[in-house]
């Protein structure tokens, strides 16, 4: 790979890995959010209104720290891949056009209502602007699945004879059959963080014998959010994409799984192991026989590809990143289901709120769901790979023509250096938030 | 259609500088004026609790563009490159700045953010007026050096200068001596603009003073316009053609002017509101003549080898750009409610209200 692909792809992957720690969080927890507002509706208990509002505060440094993240996102298409851009435009410049129309304006413009206008409204109407605050969000999530599912299986395009890709049919673009399982799935996923990180909150907040009424309604929200998304993640969204995966791009996913030769009979599911690129093989296996083939296809003895299969420049051009990438968001995914399981076993007998070490577990559980989130998108973007647009158009082709390797080292370098400034900032504004509390302050 | 599509991204576009432009002014008029603690406390929150929900209008003409005109999206983005992404860090530097400031009340703090947010105010908005300075004059399409191109007709790199700062040179930089003019009067214009928006926003305590500040402003940019009216005759020999085909487009500079004398009467206006009406005019008009003087073209080409870009060389197929239309209607129906239901919730000054914390 040539300096300028290598900084392009790298400055790409920073800067979205940084991006995407906030909207999963906003994702999810704009849904709880209605949810704590919607039983203070119901009970008029003041708790589930503070409960919200303390939420949405929260939210809003996150959705502030998206808003600046997301700005380069949208920027890069052009600056970094400006090719991608000129040959694709006509195409994934709808959802994402459509995105801005459709849900920013949502978003930013009921969440400043909700914020600064609960007494001007009344209770029912700022409901609503949570409501919408949280519908905005998820159209956002859409859009941008919707873009992503097209660059992963393209759909309703034609080719000029110039190369460029032309839209013939807008509806193809919603209809896509990687859209809706890669949507559920990463809301899903969403939720999971949101779920962890309200729970968490609680959970410190018990531990620090501190806000205790609060925590417990937290840990229990969390609890209770957390054990359906973490089973959704898997079941049924997880397992629809894998299929789709093996479906549409059986190169990434004999690579993901770490298949390297084609066997007879069925697959084994690899649980850990070390891809050795040298002698194509997995050094320190350990597998279990035959499972791959029934998850995939409910036949204990269907074959599925090797890497041996697929020519080299066809195959994802970073093979044990992917494979650990995958490993990694499958093997927590596990983790996160055993730990709400067993915690919500515990909340149902109500034991929950005396048993420490499970505090302790829940409270510094929090960087997972991120990690697993951010592994499951690269995942997504390393099986793309060697294609920017999948068996169309391949990633050396997208870059900008005119940038020079040294200017994009030069910008990346910048990016490094200001996202660290803005990381602090981010952790210094949520971590003065939930030490104030979720309890107003009297004037 | 094409047609369509270059008015709407034009109006976001003019949306987005008028709104965040308020509050690139708010910084650069707490950088120079501000002194008490109370007045730059209450100053920055006249930027503080709107500049996400203004960029967002930024991300939303970029999204536009990107769909409408792709070759010029893609073009302009990359050869732009450096300015570009300087732009971004100073609008994430700036964002830090505005919610840091308020963290903690130690005297340095403040003042160090305070500068952040009020320096890289000032700078982005002589960045974007150098923008505007750059899609005026041109670029070096195909990047023609001794008559041949050596990229394809449509792309280009611009350094940020070369040597000689000339806007007339074979191969301009991005900021030579005319694109600092019209950066130059991009600040002066976005202060001015910045400081109605205090003073209809807020009870700060130098909103007299703002007054006069606003009037001796305004003389520097009236001085300004006339030097930069001269000097794009130069850079520009035929800016004015289209004015004299399509008459009709006089309106454009007429509503800058508008707001230029309009601005001379502060002292006397009955309403706050009427001043920043009349700044706002003054962007609106500044930017609607400049792109009125190249349409159709959208980036002009300095050497006679590549055509300019036009908003017909590079908009998107047909068929994508009436599919969007439809969406775009309802989008923008949309959009006029939320501003509405908005404004009318969150009228008044903000010190008058109890907007929490934010």
């Amino acid at each position: 790979m040539n300096d300028m692909l290598f900084y392009d792809r790298l400055q790409f992957a920073f800067t979205i890995t940084f991006h995407y720690i906030f909207p999963q969080l906003t994702m999810g927890l704009s849904l709880l959010i209605v949810y704590f507002k919607w039983k203070f509706l119901k009970t008029d208990i003041e708790k589930y209104n503070n409960a919200a509002k303390f939420f949405m505060k929260i939210f809003a440094v996150n959705f502030t720290m998206g808003v600046v993240t997301g700005i380069p996102m949208e920027f890069q298409f052009g600056t970094n891949w400006a090719k991608f851009s000129e040959l694709t435009g006509q195409i994934i410049g709808q959802p994402l056009a459509m995105e801005g129309m459709f849900s920013f304006f949502l978003e930013s413009s009921f969440l400043a209502l909700f914020i600064f206008g609960e007494k001007l409204m009344g209770q029912k109407l700022h409901f609503l602007t949570g409501f919408l605050v949280f519908l905005g969000s998820w159209i956002s999530g859409w859009f941008i699945i919707a873009t992503n599912s097209w660059m992963q299986h393209p759909v309703g395009y034609e080719i000029l004879e110039n190369g460029k890709f032309v839209l013939h049919n807008f509806s193809a673009l919603f209809s896509n059959p990687w859209l809706i399982p890669a949507f559920l799935h990463n809301q899903a996923a969403s939720l999971v963080t949101s779920s962890f990180v309200v729970a968490s909150i609680g959970a410190f907040y018990i531990l620090r014998n501190k806000n205790v009424e609060y925590g417990k309604l937290f840990l229990k929200t969390g609890v209770i959010f957390g054990v359906i998304s973490s089973l959704l993640v898997a079941f049924p969204t997880g397992d629809w994409n894998a299929k789709n995966v093996a479906k549409y791009q059986p190169a990434a996913f004999a690579g993901m799984e770490g298949i390297f030769k084609t066997e007879d009979g069925g697959a084994e599911i690899v649980l850990i192991g070390q891809p050795n690129m040298l002698d194509k093989k997995l050094d320190n296996k350990i597998a279990v026989p035959n499972i791959l083939s029934f998850l995939t296809y409910k036949d204990w003895n269907r074959q599925i590809k090797g890497m041996d299969q697929f020519k080299k420049e066809d195959l994802p051009d970073n093979i044990p990143a992917l494979y650990y990438a995958y490993h990694i968001m499958v093997g927590l995914g596990t983790i996160f289901i055993a730990i709400m399981i067993l915690s919500a076993f515990f909340l149902w007998k109500n034991k929950i709120f005396t048993i420490k070490p499970l505090l302790w577990i829940i409270m510094f559980l929090v960087p997972f769901p991120y990690i697993a989130n951010l592994t499951g998108w690269y995942v997504a973007e390393l099986g793309r790979q060697p294609y920017l647009v999948y068996g169309l158009l391949r990633t050396s082709v997208g870059m900008s023509p005119t940038v020079s390797s040294g200017n994009t080292l030069f910008t990346l370098l910048g990016f490094v250096g200001l996202y660290m400034l803005l990381g602090l900032l981010f952790l210094v504004l949520v971590g003065k938030t939930i030490h104030q509390g979720p309890t107003p302050k009297k004037h | 259609m094409e047609i369509y599509w270059y008015l709407i991204i034009a109006v976001v576009l003019a949306i987005f500088f008028i709104l965040d432009g308020y509050d690139f002014g708010v910084g650069i008029i707490h950088l120079f004026f501000a002194e008490k603690e109370k007045d730059k406390e209450i100053i920055a929150k006249a930027a503080g609790l709107f500049w996400d929900s203004n960029e967002v209008w930024l991300v939303a003409g970029g999204g536009m563009l990107f769909m409408a005109f792709p070759t010029l999206y893609s073009s302009a983005f990359s050869g732009f490159y450096l300015p570009l992404i300087i732009v971004l860090w100073l609008i994430v530097f700036r964002a830090i700045g505005l919610e840091f400031r308020g963290q903690f009340s130690y005297n340095i703090w403040t003042a160090f953010w305070d500068k952040a947010f009020g320096v890289s105010s000032l700078l982005l908005a002589l960045f974007f007026g150098i923008a505007l300075g750059n899609v005026v004059r041109g670029v070096n399409l195909g990047g023609v050096e001794n008559g041949v191109s050596l990229f394809e007709s449509h792309y280009f790199f611009l350094p940020l200068w070369n040597s000689s700062f000339s806007p007339l040179s074979e191969s301009p930089g991005v900021i030579d001596w005319f694109t600092i003019i019209i950066g130059l009067i991009s600040v002066v214009t976005l202060a001015i603009h910045g400081a109605t928006w205090i003073i209809l926003k807020t009870n700060a305590s130098i909103n007299n003073r703002l007054k006069s500040v606003i009037f001796k402003l305004n003389i520097v940019l009236l001085i300004l316009t006339i030097f930069s009216l001269i000097v794009w005759e130069i850079v520009k020999p035929n800016s004015l053609n289209n004015f004299m085909d399509k008459p009709y487009l006089v309106i454009f500079p007429i509503i800058y002017f508008v707001g230029l004398f309009g601005l001379f009467f502060i002292k006397k206006l009955k309403k706050d509101i009427y001043a920043f009406v009349f700044s706002t005019l003054i962007i609106l008009g500044g930017i609607t003549s400049s792109l009125a003087s190249l349409f159709p073209v959208v980036l002009p080409s300095t050497n006679n080898i590549n055509e300019s870009l036009t908003i017909y060389n590079t908009a998107t197929s047909n068929y994508g750009l009436s599919v969007a239309m439809g969406w775009s209607i309802l989008g923008l129906i949309l959009l006029f409610i939320y501003f509405v239901v908005q404004k009318r919730i969150l009228a008044g000054k903000i010190d008058d209200m109890d907007y929490g914390n934010h």
